[in-house]
């Protein structure tokens, strides 16, 4: 019995000691080296307009359905997008509801952008990504809907080839992951292309 | 898909992870050596030093095998309830700018037990549930201490094996402190850095509110003023009303801190709903890469550590062999599954080039995706940067597989190698058996106590998974969690008690265990497989430490089973395929396996 309580006293010090290690001075520390070597990535890495509206995060897909801009993929997020409830659809390989949104999502594509039953449709394009919040869509699939952008803003293909490689993210150390096509930096892009004289 | 490209990025992996196991191993030998040195002592021994004198802890004071587990018993006792009353009370503590409530008991419970038992299963929600104290201060001291904790575990089965005649395996206390100061902290500090210069956040901010930049008309289920759904007259499809989407929440807080430990000390415990595949939570692929290497880093340098410590680095090598074999099968058959994607999507028009994407990042790609899951559930992380319920049959068998095993490929900090240890004893009493003479492993003779013991491990560990998923799978709270139905849906509940059994965490994570309704019974099921788990193995393995450590060492004699080469590679890796798979594969088949065929023939659910 003495042996248990010497056991608690312990146990229960050491948990003291550690919570003020590494629940304060360490989280704080990395907080503190973050906010100085890079302040931008550790805020969130947010999109902000010139009077300080915050408008978004580079890393975070928002919903665009406007014909005049390239589209995400789809989100399974909440309701679509919602960046307080990251998601994927969860839906296993025989589900019959996953099969029949992906169809519709599918068809929805081809209408959309025009893209004929011959030529098959990108997967991203069609399937939820897993956080619901994927920045990216395949190069490719940013290929087949620059026809519908460029008629709705009266823009060169060629222009629109340039903007979509400019906003293309490598891969890391040229080896690593796969290339994506980062759609809100596009769209801003394409919007301060718009506005500019 | 670009095969060649794949191929390279595997091999850059295997590279790095061969690398970094010899010089993090030799660190390890310093670490769990109490008189051991380190190029940190200038300014962690200081920090030591007061923590025993503000503990009463004696470091010099080595503890029999009952004061080890004691000690470890009444650490985690402590460690549970502190979690779990600041989980209840997240809404009276600080850093709750988003003014969350208190967590239900049964889910705070849940969660207590999961992140005490090194398992970070997610029944909450993260972003959505818990404020940045309860991440911060709850969840993270487990992170660290859980991990700690399991290497303890690992050392002292380790000494049990170097040591001969000797009646104590180390001390408990000693073991967390130092993992805690010269292991987890410093290279902590370093990697949550470079994550965050990757993009990931770190800072005490409330969540921003983003005004978007194209607002777009959704249907959402009209609720009333008590939050129910509205119901049309037939009282079961929910009413939709327009709503605009104008504004999108953005995530705050101290996530790089906390990430770091979660992968180094392969926890798994997501910041996020989404985990490791929510863009603030792994930004990029040099991220993702990173995250993956940090997972087998430890359990790697771990069997470098056990071939030392037993003066037979060969047996090290040999174990780590065993696990590499392994992790290359699995990782193979994932990533050639997902990249083959889903014949049913792929007649409705999607293309058969791209593989299957449901559930996964564009970032990553399919074999990122398939090499992650294969990683972190080989060990006892949990973390997923794609969702594996979405992954394809037996894309998907192959993390539920690994699961089964006992999560010993590589496995967890601690708890890869002592269970892979246990496997280690189960061949050398099988080898013993084949060649009619007393099996002898490191000098030690392996006698009737310890078979015992290990097969008590096992017994234990699979009648857990199978028979809480037979419960769940037969009772209307196991099928109302489901969010996939068919195989499928039984593929869900395998999954869930693998992983919480498994102390793993990850999960095919349709799976709903924390339900609207208010229903318990899943929180408090996983909550106790997740306990069995944990104390199921470490419990008989301290014994087996205390009793391996008292024997006697006999000289090896031409007799004597070797421990190292190929002969004792092939027959460890049998020993953990066979036991694995008579144990799991009648559950396996009606899961997984009669779905593979099923999506062959084109049925759905």
């Amino acid at each position: 019995m003495k042996l248990l309580l010497t056991e608690l006293k312990t146990s229960i010090l050491a948990t003291l000691v550690l919570v003020i290690v590494v629940c304060g001075i360490y989280p704080l520390a990395v907080w503190a080296g973050a906010q100085l070597a890079f302040p931008d990535q550790a805020n969130g890495s947010l999109i902000v307009d010139a009077d300080g509206t915050v408008r978004g995060s580079r890393l975070l897909a928002q919903s665009f359905t406007a014909e005049k801009y390239f589209h995400p993929r789809p989100s399974a997020a909440g309701s679509g997008y919602d960046g307080a409830s990251s998601s994927g659809s969860n839906l296993g390989p025989t589900s019959r509801k996953l099969a029949d949104t992906v169809a519709a999502e599918v068809a929805a594509y081809r209408r959309r952008n025009g893209v004929p039953e011959t030529v098959p449709v990108p997967a991203d394009a069609v399937t939820r990504s897993a956080s619901g919040l994927d920045p990216h869509i395949s190069i490719a699939n940013a290929l087949l809907q620059l026809p519908r952008v460029a008629r709705a803003r009266n823009l060169a293909d060629q222009d629109l080839r340039g903007l979509i490689e400019l906003h293309t993210d490598r891969r890391s150390l040229t080896v690593l992951g796969e290339p994506g096509v980062n759609v809100l930096m596009l769209n801003r892009a394409l919007d301060a292309l718009e506005s500019a004289p | 898909m670009n095969h060649s490209n794949a191929w390279l990025q595997f091999g850059l992996f295997v590279l790095s992870l061969v690398l970094v196991t010899k010089p993090l191993g030799l660190h390890l030998m310093q670490v769990l050596d109490v008189r051991g040195r380190t190029f940190l002592d200038p300014v962690v021994k200081p920090f030591e030093r007061i923590t025993y004198r503000l503990c009463g802890i004696d470091p010099e004071q080595e503890q029999s095998w009952i004061g080890y587990t004691l000690s470890l018993l009444m650490f985690s006792l402590v460690g549970l309830l502190f979690t779990y009353f600041v989980l209840r009370f997240q809404h009276l503590l600080p850093l709750n700018p988003q003014h969350l409530p208190g967590v239900e008991p049964d889910l705070a419970l849940n969660t207590a037990i999961s992140f005490t038992t090194n398992t970070n299963w997610q029944s909450y929600g993260g972003e959505g549930t818990l404020s940045a104290f309860s991440q911060m201060v709850g969840l993270a001291l487990h992170n660290f201490t859980s991990a700690a904790a399991g290497i303890g575990v690992a050392a002292a089965l380790v000494r049990g094996l170097a040591r001969h005649t000797a009646s104590t395996i180390g001390s408990f206390w000693t073991d967390l402190i130092r993992c805690t100061y010269y292991l987890f902290v410093p290279v902590c500090g370093v990697f949550a850095l470079v994550l965050v210069s990757q993009g990931m956040i770190q800072n005490f901010k409330p969540y921003d509110t983003a005004k978007v930049i194209d607002s777009t008309p959704i249907q959402v289920p009209k609720v009333d003023e008590k939050g129910q759904a509205v119901l049309a007259a037939d009282g079961r499809t929910p009413v939709l009303e327009k709503k605009t989407v104008e504004t999108q929440t953005i995530v705050q807080g101290p996530m790089a801190s906390q990430v770091a430990i979660k992968m180094f000390g392969t926890n798994g415990g997501g910041y996020t709903n989404a985990n490791a595949a929510h863009p603030f939570e792994n930004p990029t692929p040099l991220s993702n890469f990173l995250q993956m290497l940090s997972i087998f880093a430890i359990p790697s340098a771990l069997t470098y550590y056990l071939g030392r410590m037993v003066k037979n680095a060969r047996h090290g090598w040999a174990v780590w062999t065993t696990m590499f074999v392994l992790f290359v099968g699995g990782t193979l058959v994932a990533w050639k599954f997902e990249a083959a994607g889903n014949p049913i999507h792929q007649q409705a028009g999607v293309s058969a080039t791209d593989g299957n994407l449901e559930g996964k990042e564009v970032r990553f790609g399919v074999f990122n995706s398939a090499l992650f899951a294969t990683i972190t559930t080989d060990a006892s992380c949990g973390a997923v940067n794609a969702m594996h319920d979405s992954f394809t049959p037996i894309g998907g068998l192959v993390p539920l597989f690994n699961l089964q095993t006992g999560e010993v490929i590589f496995g967890g900090v601690g708890a890869g190698l002592y269970g892979m240890l246990i496997f280690v004893v189960l061949a050398v009493f099988i080898a013993g058996l084949m060649v009619g003479r007393t099996p002898e492993y490191l000098g030690k003779k392996i006698e009737a106590i310890d078979v015992k013991l290990v097969m008590l491990v096992l017994m234990a560990l699979a009648a857990a998974t199978l028979g809480l998923t037979a419960w769940a799978a037969v009772s209307p709270w196991g099928q109302a969690g489901l969010n996939n139905v068919g195989p499928h849906g039984f593929s869900e509940m395998l999954y869930a008690y693998s992983s919480a059994v498994g102390n793993n965490g990850s999960a095919f994570a349709g799976l709903t265990a924390n339900p609207a309704d208010g229903d318990v019974r899943y929180n408090l099921t996983l909550g106790g497989g997740m306990l069995i788990g944990r104390f199921f193995m470490i419990v008989p393995i301290l014994a087996l430490a205390g009793n391996l450590a008292s024997k006697k060492r006999l000289p090896a004699s031409a007799g004597t089973f070797r421990t190292e080469g190929l002969t004792f590679v092939v027959l460890l890796l049998g020993t953990v395929i066979l036991v694995g798979a008579l144990t799991h594969l009648p559950a396996l088949a009606v899961g997984p396996v009669v779905e593979h065929f099923l999506v062959k023939a084109g049925s759905l659910f």
